[in-house]
């Protein structure tokens, strides 16, 4: 078991580094030169000369790229950011904490009401709830993060007046940006819980324990549910990766204080350095969720040999 | 050859006739495609004809959908809009399904260290969450319709791929292969001429899912304010434009959500409609 936790870990590394090669690479050839964003528009030539020199970006691409790799892995320096004059790492620790809260809760909250959706869905499969249950995942899936989030604060914000439209630093200021950041994942975990409930809820061990007398409760919950966990595992997984990524979309909305508010005004500034960090961190937060998921994988379902 | 596809066509069409939500998905398309076509004779304004005397006046019989704050028509711009999500959601689905499906029929077909380096890199791909993908590559291209198509068409090269890769890989082993390469086929005449036509199930239904995938990644890049520019109407930017005006004139940012909404539910009932129908392990 530690074995196939290291050997997963190891392999996450080139993974890593690659990452961080193409996002070097395309923010290094996208047009715009940083000497000019970092100084302004109104400086002498000279001064950008000088400005180029300091900084090394006179140097070719592969040099740069070398720098770049060598600083952030061996020195944890992941550049300067020259619109905000601070580093990019301390930038980002200032951030991430904020981003991490919204994306766990949301992930939280979405559980909670996406399993027992999708198990509800299922046990009475064809009734009245079902076909609203699959109605609103159909809507959940279709419909856009930013939109949901319009109509979330046009509900509760200005019409009921319940909670702020803005900030995530107080509890009611937290309710909004977690529902809109929810309303998709409730969906799809709602969708893969029903369908893998249903598969389940055919099987012979189900028979079995409903003709051994056991009590329905006890059979769906005991029997029926973890043996449809896997899929829902997976897909919570990934929806937490989803949600970091679309973090940036509900930071937007909500003006919150996080990585994806930091990028999104870093590449209105052409803030590269910001750009590469933001993305670097989400990438790593979601390779590990995504092993972790992996890795809870063999917890639960004893029949997964971890070779 | 022609006979058998001609039945599989046959049967998924008649298997697809009694899904009423695919058909309404259908439909859906098609009424949204005409309108893109024709939506110069179809819109009643022009998508930048401004009206200083209707600024942002709600629904009323002259704009059936109220107009914005330069007192243009939204019905109008809606159905303007329409060509740029059709237009995005084919041209980027295209890219992805021709760059993702070479590369996943190269390394299905060949195998070996290829396979390893192709399905490596697009292990690297998928380490970025596709949507923060699209915005970078989006930022790093400029706005434009044509970046936007790259951009949203980039992030999907990966899904495409491994699905291609994993139907060459059991269609590869089969016995008509073998009888094509013992009669001389080559490598290129195998992949195209026998493999290609019997992967196109599933390729068609990830094709469909994506397409709504793809509208929905122009729809946020621009509202984001990474796609299309104005006064071009897009739906997201539409949307953008309206938030200001959320408490005061809630229709402007109702409409174009909608319209996204319904793009999307008619394309997610079409594909899953379209699984049904072509999945083989359903098939009685």
């Amino acid at each position: 078991m530690l074995k196939y936790v290291i050997r997963r870990i190891l392999q996450l590394i080139p993974v890593f580094l690659s990452v961080m090669v193409i996002i070097f690479t395309i923010l290094y050839f996208t047009p715009g030169d940083p000497a000019r964003i970092a100084l302004g528009q109104e400086v002498t030539q000279e001064a950008i000369d000088a400005f180029r020199a300091e900084q090394g970006l006179d140097d070719p691409y592969i040099v740069q790229l070398g720098r770049y790799l060598y600083k952030a892995i061996f020195q944890g320096d992941l550049g300067y950011s020259y619109v905000m004059k601070s580093s990019v790492s301390s930038e980002l620790a200032n951030r991430i904490p904020t981003t991490i809260k919204l994306a766990f809760w949301s992930v939280v909250f979405s559980t909670l009401v996406g399993i027992p959706m999708g198990v509800i869905s299922a046990i009475k499969q064809y009734s009245l709830l079902d076909s609203f249950v699959t109605l609103i995942t159909l809507l959940g899936v279709s419909m856009p993060t930013f939109w949901f989030g319009l109509l979330v604060i046009l509900a509760f914000s200005v019409h009921l007046g319940w909670f702020p439209s803005m900030g995530f630093s107080t509890v009611s200021e937290m309710v909004l940006p977690i529902l809109t950041l929810s309303g998709s994942s409730i969906a799809i975990i709602a969708r893969i819980t029903r369908s893998s409930m249903l598969e389940v809820i055919r099987s012979d061990y189900i028979r079995t324990a409903r003709a051994k007398g056991q009590k329905e409760r006890v059979v769906i919950f005991r029997h029926a549910l973890p043996n449809a966990m896997i899929p829902i595992m997976t897909i919570i997984g990934m929806q937490f990766g989803m949600l970091l990524g679309g973090s940036i979309i509900t930071e937007a909305i909500f003006s919150i204080s996080g990585v994806g508010r930091l990028m999104l005004e870093a590449i209105n500034m052409r803030d590269y350095p910001i750009i590469q960090g933001g993305v670097l961190f989400i990438s790593i937060a979601f390779s590990l969720i995504n092993l972790v998921v992996d890795i809870l994988y063999a917890f639960v379902d004893p029949r997964i040999h971890v070779k | 050859m022609a006979a058998k596809s001609n039945s599989l066509w046959k049967y998924t069409l008649i298997r697809l006739r009694r899904n009423y939500l695919a058909i309404f998905g259908f439909v859906v398309l098609l009424i949204l495609i005409f309108v893109a076509i024709f939506a110069e004779q179809v819109a009643p304004f022009g998508y930048a004809e401004q009206d200083y005397m209707m600024i942002r006046k709600p629904p009323s019989e002259a704009h059936l959908l109220g107009t914005d704050e330069f007192g243009r028509d939204i019905l109008s711009r809606l159905i303007f809009g329409s060509r740029v999500s059709l237009q995005v959601g084919l041209v980027a689905v295209s890219i992805s399904l021709f760059a993702g499906g070479a590369i996943g029929a190269i390394a299905g077909y060949y195998g070996g260290r290829i396979d390893n380096i192709l399905m490596r890199i697009m292990d690297v791909q998928l380490a970025i969450p596709t949507i923060l993908l699209a915005i970078v590559i989006s930022a790093a291209l400029g706005p434009g319709l044509f970046n936007l198509m790259v951009a949203v068409g980039i992030t999907s090269i990966p899904r495409f791929a491994r699905l291609m890769r994993a139907s060459v890989l059991s269609i590869k082993g089969m016995e008509f292969i073998e009888a094509a390469r013992a009669m001389g086929a080559s490598h290129t005449r195998i992949i195209l001429m026998y493999i290609l036509p019997n992967c196109m199930a599933p390729l068609i239904v990830q094709s469909t899912l994506s397409v709504a995938n793809a509208i929905l990644f122009a729809a946020t890049l621009s509202f984001l304010g990474l796609g299309i520019q104005p006064p071009f109407p897009e739906w997201g930017g539409m949307l953008s434009a309206a938030r200001p005006y959320l408490r005061n004139s809630a229709y402007m940012s109702i409409f174009p959500g909608l319209a996204i909404m319904i793009t999307i539910l008619a394309l997610n009932f079409l594909g899953d409609g379209l699984r049904d129908a072509l999945d083989p392990k359903q098939k009685r």
